[in-house]
């Protein structure tokens, strides 16, 4: 079966020839992806070196001190609301901006912009620009509760309506992202099925869910495994809208461990905090390899 | 008969002008913020919140906020990073994708998933202990400190091992026999016919560390070395006296390079994305 050319020296060859070849990329990863991920959970069992004092072992203390953090727990909770309060309506959204823009519509190159735009931007310049949109009184959205007769409302500064409005702001960002994943796979789709399915009497209602639906599911846990990392990863617009507050009612987690690690300066617990993020992650990368990999496999 | 075949006719077209009317009021609700920031900052800072048809029209804003922060040099600095990011990331990611694609060698497969582990656990997420390497390395504050984590991109390399395993081997047989080396035959043949891989891979690269922030706002002090993105947040939020009028113009400027690019060449940008989003 084996061509001889895998003789024993040139299979020496290629396999030496191929380490040198990942050795550059293998080091790189090593330092800044393992390495981190393995030195998170041994600092974590560490107290943080201050001054002359020196690090010390303290096994899993500041995991206990975890459970009893209320700002913790808040920040964990905030987090998987966020996920789930970002993650439905901009798969919804994209999925119906993509039916939209992939049907004849007048103007369709323009609105396709219209809803891609918001991806080109930078987080930073997303939350400058909807900080004033929100501003009380004077912002944009007050002004037009005002035309309704409403009274002006303080949305990033009140605990309750925070981390709806930071959460608005990330699903404007994504929805077009996903969209044109969308997108390209209905391009997939033949058009003689909405003809056969029109033939067989189903409504679009119908259509959609018994046909369109199950045929763009691979996009779908594609686009689900990317918003969910999005939701754990991306908390830009925290540092320009609210900085977690007002009273940490909008903090996320990583948010968390940045005020911690580099605010306050406590490694050791901003390193614990962290295996807790990596923990999700972890999960949400296994449901990614059991649920997904089945069909799309790396070969 | 006719009726049955005019009656779908009447529904699509009523149905055609509703679809129309929701695409384009969600389309305008879309762009409010950003037509509102377009607003603001094209006018003096009166009319940041009054609507008037013919208000005065003023570039001041730009030129405050141009003068106020030294945006020329944040605008450098994002330069020369994403130019070092992609540039590394080219080279290491070819390297290792030639490797996994076309050398079979002891551990490989195992070296494979611990580079997949990236696509996971991303830099973003370890700034703790990154930020500690960094500063052990005594970089702190440099662009080549924002720049390594990302070096070695695990997405590069699947990107392009796929795509260097579509390239048929007589290819390579060929080049081979016209005597080029491991590398003669990565640089003349691989190379060039992943071409499409290379620019997706390129303008995803870009728009990314483009508008990244968190890690470089954790590892840069100074002016020398922060990109655009911490450049806009540190003028932001510096202190309330700024106006919106000029916020708002210096958030555009800091978006308009990567926005402008995009519109020039939208379906490129659009294509590398689902490129590299297809797995």
């Amino acid at each position: 079966m084996t061509v001889s050319s895998a003789s024993p020296a040139r299979r020496h060859a290629a396999a030496l020839h191929g380490w040198l070849l990942l050795l550059p990329a293998a080091v790189m990863l090593a330092a800044f992806t393992h390495y981190p991920a393995l030195a998170t959970f041994w600092h974590s069992l560490h107290t943080t070196a201050r001054g002359n004092r020196a690090a010390e072992y303290i096994g899993f203390e500041h995991y206990q001190d975890m459970l009893a953090d209320p700002i913790f727990h808040l920040a964990l909770k905030n987090n998987l609301l966020y996920a789930l309060g970002t993650i439905v309506p901009s798969v919804a959204l994209a999925i119906v901006m993509a039916l939209w823009v992939n049907g004849r519509i007048a103007g369709r190159g323009a609105l396709r912009l219209a809803y891609f735009t918001p991806t080109m931007l930078p987080m930073i310049a997303v939350a400058n620009i909807w900080l004033f949109f929100y501003t009380p009184d004077y912002g944009l959205l007050d002004q037009l509760r005002g035309l309704a007769g409403l009274p002006a409302r303080n949305w990033l500064g009140s605990p309750d309506s925070a981390l709806w409005a930071v959460m608005t702001v990330a699903v404007w960002k994504e929805a077009g992202f996903f969209m044109i994943f969308y997108l390209a796979a209905l391009q997939q789709v033949s058009p003689e099925l909405r003809e056969a399915a029109t033939l067989e009497g189903a409504s679009r209602w119908q259509y959609f869910w018994q046909v369109l639906f199950p045929l763009l599911m691979p996009t779908t846990l594609f686009v689900l495994i990317n918003a969910t990392i999005n939701a754990f990863r991306l908390v830009d617009h925290l540092f320009v809208m609210t900085r977690g507050g007002p009273d940490n009612a909008s903090t996320l987690l990583l948010y968390y461990i940045y005020e911690i690690g580099f605010r306050f300066w406590d490694q050791g617990y901003a390193a614990a905090l962290t295996m807790v993020l990596l923990a999700l992650l972890a999960v949400v990368a296994l449901v990614k390899f059991l649920w997904l990999e089945r069909r799309i496999h790396y070969q | 008969m006719s009726s049955l075949a005019l009656a779908p006719a009447f529904d699509s077209r009523f149905d055609r002008i509703l679809n129309t009317v929701a695409a384009w009021t969600l389309g305008l609700l879309w762009l409010l913020p950003l037509a509102y920031a377009a607003w603001t900052a094209f006018h003096p800072s009166e009319y940041s919140a009054r609507f008037e048809l013919f208000a005065p029209l003023t570039l001041d804003n730009f030129r405050t906020a141009w003068e106020a922060a030294p945006f020329p040099r944040y605008l450098l600095n994002t330069t020369l990073l994403v130019t070092t990011i992609l540039a590394g990331q080219l080279l290491l990611c070819t390297l290792a994708a030639y490797a996994f694609a076309r050398f079979s060698f002891p551990g490989r497969d195992i070296a494979f998933a611990l580079v997949l582990v990236q696509l996971m656990i991303m830099p973003d997420v370890l700034i703790v202990e990154n930020y500690r390497s960094i500063h052990r390395l005594g970089l702190v504050d440099t662009i080549g400190a924002i720049a390594l984590p990302y070096m070695a991109s695990a997405f590069g390399i699947f990107l392009l091992r796929q795509t260097f395993k579509t390239i048929p081997r007589e290819l390579e047989d060929a080049a081979r026999i016209e005597g080029c080396g491991v590398l003669g035959v990565l640089w003349r043949v691989y190379i060039p016919l992943a071409r499409p891989t290379y620019l997706a891979y390129a303008l995803v690269s870009v728009s990314h560390h483009w508008n990244n922030f968190l890690w470089p706002l954790v590892v840069t002090n100074t002016v020398d070395t922060r990109p655009l993105t911490v450049g806009l947040a540190v003028f932001a939020g510096t202190d309330q006296g700024i106006d919106w009028a000029v916020i708002s113009a210096a958030t555009l400027l800091s978006s308009a390079p990567l926005l402008i690019a995009f519109l020039l060449f939208q379906r490129q940008f659009v294509q590398g994305f689902l490129r590299a989003g297809i797995r």
